[in-house]
């Protein structure tokens, strides 16, 4: 593990979007889709999903319209990537939509837009105005819109993003079927998070190699962090895969780091004892690329307690295990802390939340007990004295 | 006709009278009238041909979709981790004593209302807060009190 952080720079870099999308054009469905899967591209939203095999179930269907969905329904604590890659290189969003559509076979693209994201709106409404200009040049048949969300966290989970865009509440629905084979209004979907449909663009330029080249066997290529928190360097840094967090946090720590929270809310606690050992990534913890760093001055207490209230309020309130358990858990500390019950209560919670992990609807549910059992593990007595 | 019917019939010849086209009318109505009233639920429930229970189901769902009155200019201040080790608090104690109202009040000119919201997508520049849909990163007590004073300043 002598490697170095090595920083990419595939998303932000100006391409010729045009010229990518005039080659791919030449190119059969199946070759592009070939190469994505071959890259090794995994979702760059948190769930890791094979981008071109999503792709390939999406092409394989039959209907009279398929559609593409970005997902920029970025709300998990930590995460503002796709907000810069947005800001900064919106054309290569919309190129890499249109890619997609290519692919799969579909003429209609959705950007969907978190609300607190609203001032982005011109600008895109712009860069979409333009870029339909070069399709019609290009002679391809594609239409982009934005769907504006409103303040829902649960929204970022496909289906309730769909839901959502269908004019529902935002509840997830159950799986299968999958978006692929019955999405939004029910046709064949391939919903991509922003960072994703970069990638899977800049793979359409440089062929599968480079990308595979970077990287570990199941997290291959770079990927873009959001690091914050207790920090002298907080920012956007696109980095190759497969460094450990000790390499990390000497790049990105103040020197006293005590432990990191690896993927947001939903995600998993480092503390400093297991740094060595962890690898950020598939193998390891993956990330949507929320990296909060904490030094020996914050109370974990305070910071389970802010991730678990984050997740009652944002839980959708559909099933019992998520809505009620969200509920207990914030309860159960605030209680141990105060000396109401005892720490043995804790596993009692720790119980509940593993409960949650198999019972609950959606991914939001099924991971609560990863910031819920990795604090408590690590950093018990905080949570009790 | 009142005035909120005439909105929303108007959004509803813009955005169309299919079920895709609630969210956006909703957020139509949200921006002009700064929440949903009952009326106004209706007219929608009445212009899309849906049950009012399922209009107001889906707006209820949703936190920038408010259902109580909200002044003309909406300030959430961010909450979550990052936000609240950066002193999101002093924040709202500021803003709270400017325009003297709590957390969830909006005050009686019916102006300002002050919220907290979940995370903004800001972490590696908090504290931050949003002034309907502006956005204000980095922000100090000194820097925030300033904001809302050219804000007061506004008609």
């Amino acid at each position: 593990m002598e490697k170095k952080i090595k920083k990419v720079d595939l998303i932000f870099g100006k391409v010729d979007h045009l010229d990518i999308l005039k080659n791919a054009f030449q190119r059969t469905r199946d070759e592009i889709i070939l190469d994505v899967i071959d890259s090794g591209l995994r979702g760059r939203g948190g769930a890791g999903f094979p981008t071109g095999l999503k792709w390939k179930f999406a092409k394989n269907e039959e209907a009279d319209q398929k559609y593409v969905i970005c997902n920029a329904d970025e709300g998990e604590p930590g995460t503002f990537k796709d907000r810069e890659i947005l800001t900064q290189v919106p054309e290569k969003v919309l190129a890499g939509m249109a890619l997609c559509g290519y692919c799969i076979g579909a003429s209609e693209g959705y950007i969907y837009l978190r609300a607190e994201y609203n001032f982005l709106l011109p600008s895109l409404y712009k860069a979409i105005d333009e870029f339909h200009e070069h399709l019609k040049a290009l002679k391809f048949d594609f239409t982009i819109r934005i769907c504006s969300g409103s303040g829902a966290y649960v929204c970022g989970e496909e289906t309730a993003l769909m839901e959502s865009m269908e004019g529902k509440r935002g509840e997830p629905r159950n799986k299968p079927p999958f978006p692929t084979s019955e999405g939004y209004l029910g046709k064949p979907t391939s919903v991509n998070n922003v960072e994703t449909l970069v990638f899977a663009l800049m793979i359409g330029q440089e062929g599968p190699t480079k990308f595979k080249e970077m990287g570990t066997f199941d997290s291959r290529g770079s990927k873009v962090f959001s690091v914050s928190g207790d920090t002298p360097t907080p920012g956007i840094y696109e980095l190759e895969l497969g460094m450990t967090l000790e390499q990390f946090v000497e790049e990105f720590g103040d020197g006293d780091t005590k432990a990191v929270q690896v993927g947001g809310a939903s995600g998993f606690c480092v503390a400093r004892k297991d740094f060595k050992s962890t690898l950020i990534g598939f193998e390891g913890i993956p990330t949507g690329g929320s990296m909060m760093l904490f030094n020996s001055s914050r109370s974990m207490y305070n910071i389970l307690n802010d991730y678990l209230e984050f997740m009652e309020e944002e839980s959708c309130g559909q099933c019992s295990p998520c809505r009620v358990g969200c509920q207990q858990l914030l309860k159960g500390i605030e209680a141990v802390k105060k000396g109401i019950k005892s720490p043995s209560y804790l596993e009692d919670l720790q119980k509940l939340s593993d409960t949650m992990r198999i019972a609950s609807k959606c991914g939001l549910g099924q991971s609560v007990p990863n910031p819920f059992n990795s604090i408590i593990n690590n950093f018990r007595e905080e949570i009790i004295y | 006709m009142t005035r909120i019917k005439e909105l929303v019939k108007e959004q509803a010849e813009k955005h169309g009278r299919e079920r895709t086209s609630l969210m956006p009318i909703l957020q139509a109505v949200v921006r002009s009238e700064h929440y949903l009233s009952e009326e106004a639920m209706i007219a929608i429930a009445e212009e899309l041909d849906l049950s009012t229970a399922d209009v107001f189901g889906t707006a209820s769902f949703y936190t920038f979709l408010d259902t109580v009155p909200r002044g003309k200019y909406i300030v959430r201040v961010c909450k979550t981790i990052t936000c609240h080790m950066k002193g999101k608090d002093e924040i709202i104690r500021t803003i709270s004593d400017i325009l003297k109202i709590k957390l969830g009040e909006t005050t009686t000119d019916g102006r300002f209302s002050l919220l907290q919201a979940n995370c903004l997508g800001w972490c590696h520049k908090g504290p931050v807060m949003l002034i309907n849909d502006e956005v204000y990163p980095e922000i100090t007590p000194e820097k925030t009190s300033e904001i809302i004073n050219e804000y007061l300043k506004k008609k």
